[in-house]
């Protein structure tokens, strides 16, 4: 059968997904963007990965509006004016959202909704806000299916913020993901205790390091699709990946990989990203004609480029010849302190890459601790995340993530599972977010066991609806495919639990 | 006695025996906190889950079979005391252990290998990687109180750090008689097991007065931080029927019998105690009524919620029979609490002002 033969006949994609499959299809066609020899062996040999990025870019990978464009001027290309009142707002989005492209096809950023939506909020009624908010929420999750569309909340409390997580219990939806960007210092605590709360319900919100975020991109920074940090009126253009575990295994030890293979590999991901951002800067339309850019929702100057990498545990394990990973990275100083050095020479040599475009991050990349894709198997863990089945307890694991995710403002982050009681003690868990973000985590997200809406790496998915697939039904969701693979060739749903270790009477 | 560890002990600071510590814990008090488990108990509930903190390791040698990977050593007969500091008579490798539990099963002694001996230094250490995370540190056990001295000295030391400390105690320390260690906590997590003088023993092997005495005490100074009854299950198990032998066989400890005054003494007074603390109710021990347990849990929650204030926190657990030795199953029975038997006392409890009375 012929590759769109396969697509076509496929029962357990929808239409739209058979659509997006056939136009990466068409896309594969063209190879008017070259790159070197070496390049293309390092991608035949798995050690770098475009992430199927498609060969030739027609947008950025992740767009993030600015949406106060719209509640301000409206838009000439849509013909919307500014919005008078929350339904009217609401319905202004809605329409904006399906005309912001990304590497799926669906919005990665649907923007801060709480500030966003205030002020239109406060003029309402509660329960009719409510009830407007929920078919908000309904209408994306039937109809932005993918759950790499994320929104954000926060830090300040707000009566939306509140609405919003209200109906993510209510409803159990799986998208869109929400963040809340958390400052203990503005946040109030019964508003992030809520969150704490709805997250161990639904899975949603995690919590992003506000002060971490503001430090280097500014108050405007968005979290978007999983957890990449990147900068609102802005965005990411291109995000390939290291897959480190590969990388090592040219080296003849550690000093080798570090200053041999490590700079190797890196210079010929610079040369993808250099030749991917010129071209989708220079050659495609987007920037030239999109109304996003002509009318000021987003702007060129602010989009950077994502350097990603994963499998750093198992590239430290292999170069200390650690078979046995609960010995390896993040349990083993040794190991974790390898690891830092890597992350150390990678930030040098991303500073040292004078990158075209990207003004507003000094035209230099950013580093990504990327979540890793259903392939990857067990190989690379996303990221720098400790290998599943070898994570310790959620102290030492929080101890390691405190020291990578510093080197990572694109983003990062980890999962952590809580034992049902915790349901019943939210305040028992605020102050362990309190307490890592305070000490160098970027990114927490946490759920509970035996919810039906889970994380796989850094999606959400419900877990019936991996098991539809399974039996051989389409989902809605475009993501649970995904799902699926990382389940069945990751054991990502196995993952440890913070359990109150026993069981007492007293 | 003359040896090593006669020396050893002279010039060491306080040894704490820790049978294990807890990074982060959600049930052992308010927010997130570490809880220290101590080794010894000078009760053995019945419905004991963790029978095996209740003694020290006497250095019998039985569990050194059992052990799959060898991750014990030593033994026979080792067991030292002196200057209130024990030592640990069978050494345990942690690296090699494998969390099996089987040398717990095994030791006939309620006891367990795997405890640690620690300075005041030692375990502020381990404090010092959980204080960003935690709200504070709740001592538990065993009966932390045993090993007092070795509090007043670290809990001080861990206040240092910023943190509050609460103690969780089965009560039968008088609390009124040491102000050094009560001023220096936030407060104590107080067990109130039950309050029928017959059945407290038979179940706890000492009587309530003290308990109760505390309760009142640490509530008066305001440093009363929470209560907590396990309720016992209505069906299965078999508490004795007639008379005093049929349990005798089982504990093998005592012939007391589980038998109660009528409850309509106790659901018509509301307590059987005075507000000296002194029990005006009637101890059965011998022949005499019998009563299902579900009127001993409600004995025990109404004098508990007539005594306590309303803003503290009584919390009722379900006896859950996991991890609890034989002759308890066999007291007690192998089914849980009913959750709705237990809703119903809580909402008894409130309507009695215990307020901040819930199931946990
Ligand atoms: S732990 Fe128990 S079985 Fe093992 S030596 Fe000590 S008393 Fe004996
Ligand atoms: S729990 Fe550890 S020490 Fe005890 S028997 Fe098992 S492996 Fe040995």
């Amino acid at each position: 059968m012929s590759a769109a033969l396969d697509i076509i006949k496929d029962p357990t994609l929808t239409y739209k997904q058979e659509l997006l499959a056939l136009a990466r299809l068409g896309e594969a066609t063209d190879n008017t963007l070259r790159y070197s020899d070496d390049y293309y062996a390092a991608k035949e040999s798995r050690a770098l990965c475009d992430l199927n990025e498609g060969p030739m870019p027609y947008r950025p990978r992740y767009i993030c509006p600015d949406y106060s464009v719209l509640f301000k001027k409206g838009s000439v290309f849509l013909e919307l004016e500014p919005p008078k009142d929350l339904a009217e707002a609401l319905n202004s989005l809605m329409i904006l959202y399906h005309h912001v492209p990304s590497i799926t096809a669906y919005p990665v950023y649907l923007g801060d909704l709480d500030a966003l939506l205030e002020p239109f909020v406060l003029k309402e009624e509660r329960a009719y806000a409510k009830k407007l908010l929920g078919l908000f929420l309904k209408q994306i999750d039937k109809t932005l299916t993918d759950s790499f569309v994320h929104a954000d909340l926060g830090p300040q409390a707000s009566i939306t913020g509140e609405l919003l997580m209200e109906l993510t219990e209510e409803m159990q939806l799986a998208i869109p993901n929400l963040t809340l960007k958390y400052d203990p210092a503005v946040t109030p605590e019964d508003f992030a205790l809520k969150a704490v709360q709805c997250m161990l319900k639904t899975a949603k919100p995690s919590f992003a390091n506000h002060g971490m975020f503001v430090k280097e991109w500014g108050e405007k920074y968005a979290i978007a699709s999983c957890y990449n940090g990147l900068m609102q009126a802005g965005g990411g253009f291109t995000l390939p990946r290291l897959r480190l575990y590969e990388c090592s295994l040219a080296a003849k030890d550690a000093e080798d990989f570090l200053n041999r293979v490590l700079p190797y590999y890196a210079d010929l991901q610079f040369e993808y990203m250099d030749k991917r951002v010129k071209f989708i800067v220079e050659e495609s339309s987007f920037f030239k004609t999109n109304f996003l850019v002509t009318e000021g929702f987003v702007k060129q100057e602010n989009f950077t480029g994502m350097f990603g990498l994963v499998g750093l545990a198992e590239c430290c394990n292999h170069l200390l010849g650690i078979t046995d990973p609960k010995k390896g990275f993040g349990l083993n100083e040794e190991a974790t302190a390898l690891g830092r050095r890597i992350m150390d020479k990678l930030t040098e040599l991303v500073e040292a890459h004078e990158a075209p475009y990207c003004e507003s991050t000094g035209h230099r990349y950013r580093l990504h601790a990327q979540v890793g894709i259903d392939s990857d198997g067990r190989e690379d863990a996303p990221g720098t995340r400790i290998p599943i089945g070898a994570e310790p307890a959620m102290l030492d694991q929080l101890a390691v993530n405190e020291q990578f995710h510093p080197y990572f403002p694109t983003g990062t982050g980890d999962i952590f599972k809580f034992e049902e009681t915790y349901l019943k003690t939210p305040e028992a868990v605020l102050p362990i977010i309190q307490g890592s973000l305070k000490r160098g985590l970027r990114y927490f997200s946490g759920y509970l066991e035996n919810n039906d809406v889970v994380r796989v790496t850094d999606y959400l998915v419900k877990r019936s609806e991996i098991d539809k697939l399974t039996a051989g039904k389409q989902s809605l969701n475009n993501v649970t495919i995904f799902g699926k693979g990382a389940k069945d060739f990751g054991g990502a749903l196995d993952r440890r639990v913070q359990h109150h270790e026993e069981d007492r009477n007293h | 006695m003359a040896g090593p560890w006669t020396e050893e002990c002279s010039i060491m600071k306080k040894i704490g025996i820790i049978n294990k510590i807890i990074a982060f814990s959600n049930v052992d008090g308010p927010g997130n906190r570490t809880a220290v488990f101590f080794q010894g108990c000078n009760l053995h509930c019945l419905y004991c889950h963790n029978p095996e903190t209740i003694h020290f390791c006497v250095g019998c040698s039985a569990c050194l079979a059992v052990c799959p990977t060898g991750a014990l050593e030593g033994g026979h007969g080792k067991a030292v005391m002196g200057e209130g500091d024990m030592l640990q008579p069978v050494t345990w490798h942690p690296q090699k252990c494998i969390s099996c539990d089987a040398c717990i099963k095994a030791c006939p002694h309620l006891a367990s290998p795997k405890t640690r001996r620690m300075t005041a230094e030692e375990l502020l250490t381990e404090i010092k990687k959980t204080a960003p995370y935690i709200n504070g540190v709740s001592f538990s056990g065993g009966e932390c109180t045993l090993q007092r001295d070795f509090l007043v000295e670290v809990i001080p030391l861990i206040r240092q750090l910023g943190l509050g400390v609460l103690l969780d105690s089965n009560g039968t320390y008088d609390f009124e008689k040491d102000p050094e260690l009560l001023e220096m906590i936030d407060g104590v997590m107080l067990d109130i097991k039950a309050v029928d003088p017959a059945v407290c023993r038979t179940l706890t092997g000492a009587g309530p007065e003290m308990p109760i005495k505390n309760l009142k005490y640490l509530q008066s100074v305001g440093k009363l931080a929470e209560v907590r009854t396990v309720l016992l299950p209505e069906e299965g198990g078999s508490l004795p029927g007639e008379g005093q032998n049929r349990r005798s066989a089982a504990s093998g400890r005592g012939s007391e019998t589980i038998l109660v005054t009528s409850s309509e003494k106790a659901t018509s007074e509301g307590s059987f105690f005075d507000d000296d603390g002194g029990w005006h109710g009637e101890a059965v021990t011998g022949e005499g009524d019998l009563h299902p347990p579900n009127s001993m849990n409600e004995l025990t929650v109404r004098t508990v919620a007539s005594l306590l204030s309303p803003a503290i926190p009584y919390k009722l657990l379900r006896y859950r029979p996991f991890g609890v030795r034989q002759e308890g199953i066999d007291i007690i029975g192998n089914t849980i609490t009913e959750e709705s038997a237990a809703e119903a006392l809580a909402a008894l409890a409130r309507s009695l002002g215990a307020e901040n009375c819930r199931v946990v």
